[in-house]
């Protein structure tokens, strides 16, 4: 099958849907692919570097399989009858479209509804863009923010580091933070989910919890709308924190609805005069008062809010490869034979999750796919459950351990006193010999443990000595038996000594 | 002045000595060869004394032929054997040595009654009746027999299982626990009633019950528990040789035994606490008894690589672990691996192993792998020192290892492996897992590491896809 590839015609938009890296992977697949003149000229691939990769130029509405960044609107109709048309295709913000597509007889897949699973993480082109757009926003917001992200005592005086609020733990707010962490500023962080904390620390950042009742752990993998206790505690935070950041990166959305508003009015007339703000929402309403999608604004007390939607997009390469990729992982999962046929699998969660359209048919929306980051929650019997899940854990207490110490000593007390004057001296050196091998095999390397059973193994063949002794007394059955036990004995004695010595021959340095 | 009898007891003190230093002289690489020696000269010392000894006591010119004669055929089998042994097959040598130890403990332990208990009026019985030790002595010849007769059958029972003569798959009797506590009561009852009263047919149930006793125990541990199992029975043939010289009367016997016997011990309870079980558990059964939850948890999708794409990502990563597991000594990869480690680090990568304490079949058993390959053994590391760097490593390689490096151990209380020690590999920037199949570890439990965004499958036979890698490199 061919794979024709788009150039983008939304005004602004530089990205591709496949660069020369990710069409190798195609045509490995089995693909044709088909690249439209110029399509990566924005995103820094040329046409040669397709054709070297193994694609061919030319137009690209006719082939069997459509990639696109944005949906082809206007050229919807010169997709060929069965075409599969695949890119960010909104369907749920978008039924116009949706309607649109329906009545034609291709089949559509929306790349930004993948399911958040794990197992579709790789095709899940929602992340790779929004980590883009966190670490974008954060280069956006140190260009127009006036001073270091990072302090610095100089000969000219110490500089504070520049301090970072980040609204929204997904994943880029995660990229935001890392960024904001690298360069050197001192970054915090709010979400509603608790269980992203450990995420937030592990890149530096600061957990500023809310502290309310009801937390969330969704079913979905994203935030939902909080109740109202919680954002009336929510809002005090973020007004304690706007009056001392320097910068505030929003990164809040809830699928299907209009960003929820975290920052007012009053909070950013709060801010310091050159602070910046950040809204990554700006294209579903923003989460912030004021801001202008698409531009921006500096407000009256000398805050510029940014409301730059196209953030992953200006970053064109990288936005490229990771889009290109996600499409890769796609191809393959719908490509089981690698024979470059598509196929459908209405079967599998991720493949109908993604789909708008089948064959004419409207097939959206899909059923629900429950998923989460965190344990699900346990039912009532919780405590009983963890105590059980554990019970390697337990270690004799220091109370069990002495009396046990205590009972030892006892019997063996006991045992001594209790034996035949000829057999006391024989339990001292036994009781000695245990004490001296527990320490020395307590300082055996570990990388010498075979070869520490092996030479045990023939120090143990001691036992010859007993069966040497008793040779030659008593009668043939006692001197059958001696010879038998001398012979396996003095098996181990040699072969264990010698396997050790083969064994440490073999170990040496670099 | 010195008897040939004093000069003996110095002797064997001596020996004695020599063993311990022998054993000390294991803890570092640099004196381990020295360490051998000291053990073979004590050795050397202790059959001279005893063969001097033997000698004094009149032994006859037969009886003298039949012990030269013997010592000589088992040094040739032994020596034939150590020269010949493949290193992946060093379990099975180690655990056909112990059986050894425990057959000769048992007859050591048998003419120990046929000298005194059978004869009760002899001149024996009566010097031991005279010290108030006849009783003494019936009770260690039945523990000797019993101990012995355990490490006998255990150790044969492993021997088979480790060489793949039978399956290695737990047997699972009705009532094992039962069988095995109720063998020792039979023990405990039956040594009470010898001591009384001397006959030949208690012995004889004892014997029969420890033989059964050793085959049962260890046939109803798996495949995986074995580096448990074989420093148990190292410990259990220590623990026959002492009950041997206390038979004898003999300190050298003692020491000796104890020394090995609190080794192997000792090494159990290293593997023990690498495995978060305890002793009794492994001993009671496998993992099989608990099994986790029915497993139909959604881990995802796994992703696969090719041969050529980790060969890449080899050539540009400045540091590599590679963590190797007991798949790597059955798919005898270890020299390609060698050869892998030799190219990488001649192209500059830093190379290093990650050791799990259980993995293989025998404690220590990859380093030994690992140094036939010529791998330096200062980059073999064990679990705790390396556990901390996997966060600065580019790639890591799991060959062959499963359980070991699973991330449920840590992440989910309610693994059967909770709370295991495990290779923390999952940290690092990629992880490639070596595999045949999907198929779950020893322990029966799914991985999630095999479903993690930054690892990769490369299925197949390990010894093949590495050599795949070293033609791509």
């Amino acid at each position: 099958m061919i794979i024709g590839v788009l150039r983008e015609s939304r005004p602004g938009e530089a990205r591709v849907a496949a660069t020369p890296a990710t069409v190798v992977e195609l045509v490995k697949l089995g693909y044709e692919v088909v690249v439209e003149p110029g399509a990566g000229l924005a995103a820094s691939f040329s046409d040669e570097a397709y054709v070297e990769a193994g694609a061919v130029i030319g137009e690209a509405t006719a082939a069997d399989i459509v990639f696109a960044i944005d949906p082809p609107v206007e050229r919807l109709d010169g997709l060929s009858r069965g075409a599969t048309l695949i890119g960010m295709l909104n369907p749920r913000l978008d039924p116009g479209l949706v309607e649109d597509l329906s009545r034609r007889p291709i089949t559509a897949l929306a790349m930004d509804a993948v399911p958040r699973i794990s197992r579709a993480q790789s095709l899940d082109v929602l992340s790779s863009m929004a980590n883009i757009a966190g670490y974008r926003a954060v280069v956006e917001a140190a260009h127009v923010f006036g001073r270091f992200f990072t302090g610095q005592v100089t000969a000219a005086g110490k500089v504070p580091p520049a301090k970072v609020l980040v609204a929204g733990a997904g994943v880029a707010g995660l990229a935001a933070i890392g960024t904001a962490g690298s360069l050197g500023a001192i970054v915090r962080a709010t979400d509603p989910r608790p269980e992203v904390a450990d995420q937030v620390r592990s890149l530096g950042g600061e957990y500023l919890a809310v502290e309310a009742a009801d937390v969330e752990v969704s079913a979905t993998g994203y935030a939902k709308e909080m109740s109202d206790d919680y954002n009336r505690r929510a809002a005090r935070l973020y007004a304690e924190q706007a009056t001392e950041v320097d910068i505030i990166i929003t990164t809040a959305l809830v699928p299907g609805r209009p960003a929820p508003r975290l920052i007012t009015a009053e909070m950013v007339a709060s801010m310091k005069p050159g602070s910046v703000i950040v809204d990554m929402a700006a294209a579903n309403g923003g989460n912030v008062e004021g801001t202008v999608p698409g531009e921006a604004v500096v407000t009256d007390n000398g805050v510029t809010i940014i409301g730059y939607t196209d953030l992953a997009g200006r970053l064109p390469a990288q936005a490229s490869q990771l889009y290109g990729t996600n499409l890769v992982n796609l191809m393959k999962l719908m490509t089981p034979d690698r024979d470059g046929r598509l196929v459908l699998d209405f079967e599998d969660a991720v493949q109908r999750s993604m789909t708008v359209v089948r064959d004419g048919e409207l097939t959206w929306p899909p059923p629900p796919v429950p998923v989460s980051a965190a344990p699900p929650p346990t039912p009532t019997d919780s405590s009983s459950t963890t105590t059980e899940a554990r019970p390697h854990e337990k270690r004799p207490v220091p109370a069990r351990r002495s009396a046990l110490v205590g009972v030892g000593a006892v019997a063996l007390f006991l045992i001594v006193a209790l034996s035949p004057a000829a057999l006391r001296g024989h339990l001292t050196v036994f009781a000695l010999a245990i004490v001296i091998g527990y320490y020395v095999i307590g300082h055996v390397h570990h990388a010498l443990h075979t070869p520490l059973m092996s030479v045990t193994n023939a120090i143990s063949g001691i036992i010859v000595v007993g069966a040497l002794l008793q040779l030659g007394h008593g009668g043939n059955v006692v001197t059958a038996l001696s010879f038998v036990a001398i012979l396996v004995a003095a098996v181990n004695v040699f072969g264990g000594f010698a396997v050790t010595r083969r064994m440490l021959a073999m170990f040496s340095r670099s | 002045m010195v008897t040939i009898e004093s000069g003996a007891q110095a002797a064997y003190i001596v020996a004695a000595l020599l063993f311990i230093l022998a054993l000390a002289g294991l803890s570092r690489h640099e004196t381990a060869k020295a360490g051998n020696t000291f053990g073979i000269a004590g050795m050397a010392l202790a059959l001279a004394a005893t063969i001097a000894l033997a000698v004094d006591q009149d032994i006859s010119g037969p009886g003298l032929a039949l012990l030269i004669v013997a010592v000589l055929i088992g040094a040739a089998i032994g020596l034939h054997r150590a020269s010949r042994v493949e290193m992946t097959a060093m379990p099975e040598l180690i655990a056909l040595l112990h059986s050894l130890v425990g057959l000769a403990a048992v007859i050591v332990g048998w003419n120990g009654y046929l000298h005194v208990e059978a004869d009760l009026g002899g001149s024996e019985a009566a010097l031991l009746r005279g010290q108030d030790m006849l009783g003494i002595h019936s009770a260690e010849v039945f523990i000797g027999v019993f101990i012995g007769a355990v490490t006998f059958t255990g150790s044969i029972v492993a021997y088979l299982k480790l060489s793949a003569r039978i399956r290695s798959n737990p047997l699972m009797l009705p009532g094992k626990n039962i069988l095995n506590i109720g063998a020792l009561a039979v023990f405990g009852v039956l040594t009470a009633w010898f001591v009384i009263e001397p006959r030949l047919w208690p012995l004889i149930v004892v014997t029969v019950i420890a033989l059964l006793l050793g085959w049962h125990l260890v046939a109803s541990i798996g495949g995986g528990d074995m580096p448990v199992v074989v420093s148990m029975l190292n410990s259990y043939s220590g623990w026959a040789a002492a009950a041997s010289g206390f038979l004898l009367e003999n300190d050298l016997l003692i020491v000796t035994g104890a020394l090995v016997g609190s080794s192997g011990a000792y090494l159990s309870y290293i593997m023990c606490q690498a495995m978060n079980r305890s002793f009794i558990s492994v001993i009671a059964g496998g993992f099989g008894i608990e099994a986790g939850p029915a497993d139909d948890t959604d881990y995802g999708r796994h992703r696969e690589v090719t041969a050529e794409d980790v060969a890449k990502s080899l050539a540009t990563a400045d540091s590599v672990i590679i963590t190797p597991g007991y798949g790597m000594a059955v798919a005898q990869a270890q020299h390609g691996v060698a050869e892998l480690t030799r190219r990488l680090r001649e192209k500059g990568v830093d190379v290093r192993f990650g050791v799990h304490p259980v993995a293989g079949r025998l404690p220590g058993h990859m380093n030994v792998l690992l140094a036939e390959a010529k791998v330096p053994y200062d980059i073999v590391l064990e679990m705790d020192e390396i556990n901390d760097d996997f966060a600065s490593t580019s790639v890591v390689l799991v060959i062959g290892a499963n359980d070991t490096v699973n991330p449920a151990a840590v992440d989910d209380p309610g693994s059967p492996i909770a709370g295991m020690p495990v290779l923390r590999v999952w940290e690092a920037g990629n992880v490639i897992v070596f595999k045949r199949s999907m198929a779950s570890g020893y322990a029966g439990v799914q991985n999630p590491l095999f479903f993690r965004e930054n690892s990769a499958m490369l299925f197949g036979d390990a010894k093949d896809r590495v050599e795949d890698i070293l033609r791509v490199l």
